[in-house]
């Protein structure tokens, strides 16, 4: 089996968010950027299915300015194989990298291609699914395990009422939600080998496909101050509280 | 928190995210303990060598990274934000130890010790001051007399970090007293060797954990093969390995003041008094942008000779100047940061003051502010 793994670079989650004073983003400039956590469990998944056996190339793709080289970094680190990046300086939405990664996948002709299931930055949660739905493949979403069974997968994902588990067959997209195992912490000596991995960069734009913005930004905000808790003085008190605020009265 | 990019490049960057990762996992959560106890966290050595921190400098044939003092610097750096005592143990150990027998030592000393140094399974350390001989080194009488095919060490060295816990140790003797700095020869020294002890560790202001003690040789037979470089090399070796020395150690109080930046930055926002944060207060903030500035202009000076070094383009009166600004800095940062703490800050509740009493440590190891004032000052007026 043959696996292709999306890694995109964001903003470190630890980093505290600033909005840029005219409502048009979020201040980047001078921000730590890293790979999105949701990425490093997909690449986690890939690395464990080809020690364990099932897969014997994995191919780490990001799209995004040069400087996302580094996430890719990570994820050679971390033990794919080679890596492509797909060089572009503008914004992409959810629908231009699908259509981007389509044209991947159909280079690369992978068996699986995991993601992570949504990005840190804009939680747009929808790459996975668009491509799956482009290349018309079926998809397991917020994967919290992986199984190869024969020719195809057992994926479970943790829903409202419980897990659920689906059988998939190859090719298949596979997005990956936190549960799904614990990325390892890559040790010095592997970044050194990572560097010396293929990458294969190329500018998006070489790919000729449309990946203009459909969406316009009007604003962005920063989440509203806390407005101040208030004591209670018994639990039948808040239970009223909460009553009138489910009823739909506000409180100050 | 947001900072500028040093551009140190790939490689320095993805050393630092290792490093940091790991140092607050494993380190961290564990530096109170260790300053209270007092105790050396040995079991750290081998996770340390397995993440590849012990040999970075080290070419990749015994086991290193094959990189230079810059990386080397970024980890120090790490690991001594989570915990400086650890930091001081980890700089002697892979630059004081590890890297002066990288250099020296000829390949079959380099493959005896370095792979079991390299991955942890060892600890490693270095003596050159004596009870009677701290910066005038030359004045050493730690002696080693030939006898046949070893040599008889008779004497002390002081405040020896890592001494009580270390496998290997780099140690300068007199081989001939009669001529002068041509006359100390360097040595490696294995802990089981006949007639050498430690002595109890020593109960110190700060940087506990990071154990130092006394070395003592009573006739204590180190074989002929165990002269690293030439004999009557020893000062010249001795010498050059204070470059490296300062500049890697340098990172040590860079790591430090960032600690207080860690600890403070979040106090500041959360702390309220008059209804608002203290970080509103502008007394506050200019003590803040104070400790950012004294944080940045020395790594500035402390990365800038590193690369220097690893172009080999050291200057003695350089690698002093990073240290001495670096500990500096990170003494009136440390402070500084017990004052925005308050009350809470000179309690042990919090841990700022105990950065305080780490940092002091890098104004006098490794040759104090005044040796370090003297030789630049020196060597600029000898031009």
């Amino acid at each position: 089996m043959k696996i292709l793994v999306a890694v995109k670079r964001v903003v470190d989650h630890t980093v505290r968010i600033r909005v840029r004073p005219d409502g048009s983003g979020v201040d980047t400039d001078n921000a730590k950027f890293s790979i999105n956590p949701f990425c490093k469990h997909a690449v986690e998944a890939a690395v464990q299915l080809a020690e364990h056996g099932h897969a014997d190339e994995v191919v780490a793709v990001t799209i995004g300015p040069a400087k996302a080289n580094d996430v890719l970094l990570v994820a050679l680190a971390m033990g794919a194989d080679r890596g492509i990046h797909l060089v572009t300086e503008e914004r992409t939405e959810p629908l231009a990298v699908a259509k981007l990664l389509k044209a991947v996948v159909e280079e690369e002709k992978p068996d699986l291609v995991l993601l992570g299931k949504q990005a840190v930055d804009d939680d747009a949660n929808q790459t996975g699914q668009m491509l799956a739905g482009l290349l018309d493949w079926p998809q397991a979403t917020f994967a919290s395990a992986i199984e190869v069974n024969g020719d195809g997968l057992k994926v479970t994902r943790e829903v409202d009422y419980g897990r659920a588990t689906y059988a998939l067959k190859t090719p298949a997209i596979v997005t990956a939600d936190l549960r799904l195992n614990e990325p390892r912490n890559t040790a010095l000596p592997q970044v050194m080998k990572a560097k010396k991995k293929p990458v294969d960069t190329r500018t998006a734009a070489e790919l000729g496909i449309d990946i203009a913005p459909r969406l316009m930004v009007e604003k962005v905000a920063p989440p509203p101050d806390r407005a101040g808790g208030q004591a209670v003085g018994s639990v039948s008190e808040l239970v009223d509280i909460i009553a009138e605020v489910a009823a739909g009265g506000e409180r100050a | 928190m947001t900072t500028l990019d040093f551009a140190l490049g790939e490689i320095a960057d993805a050393i630092r995210e290792t490093t940091a990762r790991f140092a607050a996992d494993r380190i961290a959560p564990r530096a109170t303990e260790i300053d209270e106890t007092n105790s050396f966290p040995l079991d750290l050595w081998p996770e340390m060598g397995a993440l590849g921190l012990h040999g970075i400098t080290v070419e990749e044939e015994f086991g290193g990274l094959g990189l230079g003092y810059l990386e080397h610097c970024v980890a120090m750096e790490e690991v001594s934000r989570a915990s400086a005592s650890v930091g001081l143990s980890y700089g002697a150990h892979s630059n004081l130890a590890v890297n002066q027998i990288r250099r020296w030592g000829t390949d079959a000393q380099k493959r005896n010790y370095l792979p079991k140094l390299i991955s942890g399974e060892h600890l490693g350390a270095l003596a050159m001051s004596e009870a009677g001989s701290g910066s005038d080194v030359v004045s050493m009488s730690l002696r080693a007399d030939k006898n046949g095919d070893h040599y008889l060490l008779n004497g002390t060295k002081f405040w020896i970090t890592n001494a009580p816990k270390a496998d290997v140790l780099v140690v300068y003797a007199k081989t001939d007293p009669s001529a002068g700095p041509k006359g100390i020869s360097a040595f490696i020294i294995e802990k089981g060797f006949e007639g050498f002890s430690v002595s109890p560790k020593l109960d110190k202001m700060g940087m506990r954990g990071s154990d130092t003690a006394e070395l003592v040789f009573k006739d204590c037979k180190v074989p002929a093969e165990n002269v690293m470089g030439a004999v009557g090399e020893g000062a010249k070796i001795l010498m050059s390995g204070l470059d490296y020395e300062r500049v890697v150690l340098a990172a040590g109080p860079l790591g430090i003041m960032q600690a207080c930046l860690d600890a403070v930055l979040p106090y500041v926002r959360d702390r309220k008094q008059f209804g608002r944060p203290i970080g509103d207060f502008q007394l506050m903030q200019a003590k803040v942008a104070d400790m950012y500035v004294a944080l940045n202009s020395a790594r500035a000076y402390v990365y800038a000779v590193a690369k220097a070094c690893d172009a080999g383009r050291t200057t003695r009166f350089d690698a002093a100047g990073a240290i001495l600004l670096a500990s500096e800095n990170a003494v009136k940062v440390s402070l500084e940061a017990v004052q925005a703490l308050g009350g809470a800050g000179y309690t042990k509740e919090w841990p700022v003051e105990r950065y305080v009493r780490d940092a002091k440590l890098y104004d006098i190891g490794a040759g104090t502010n005044e040796i370090r004032r003297f030789l630049i000052g020196r060597e600029l007026i000898a031009g």
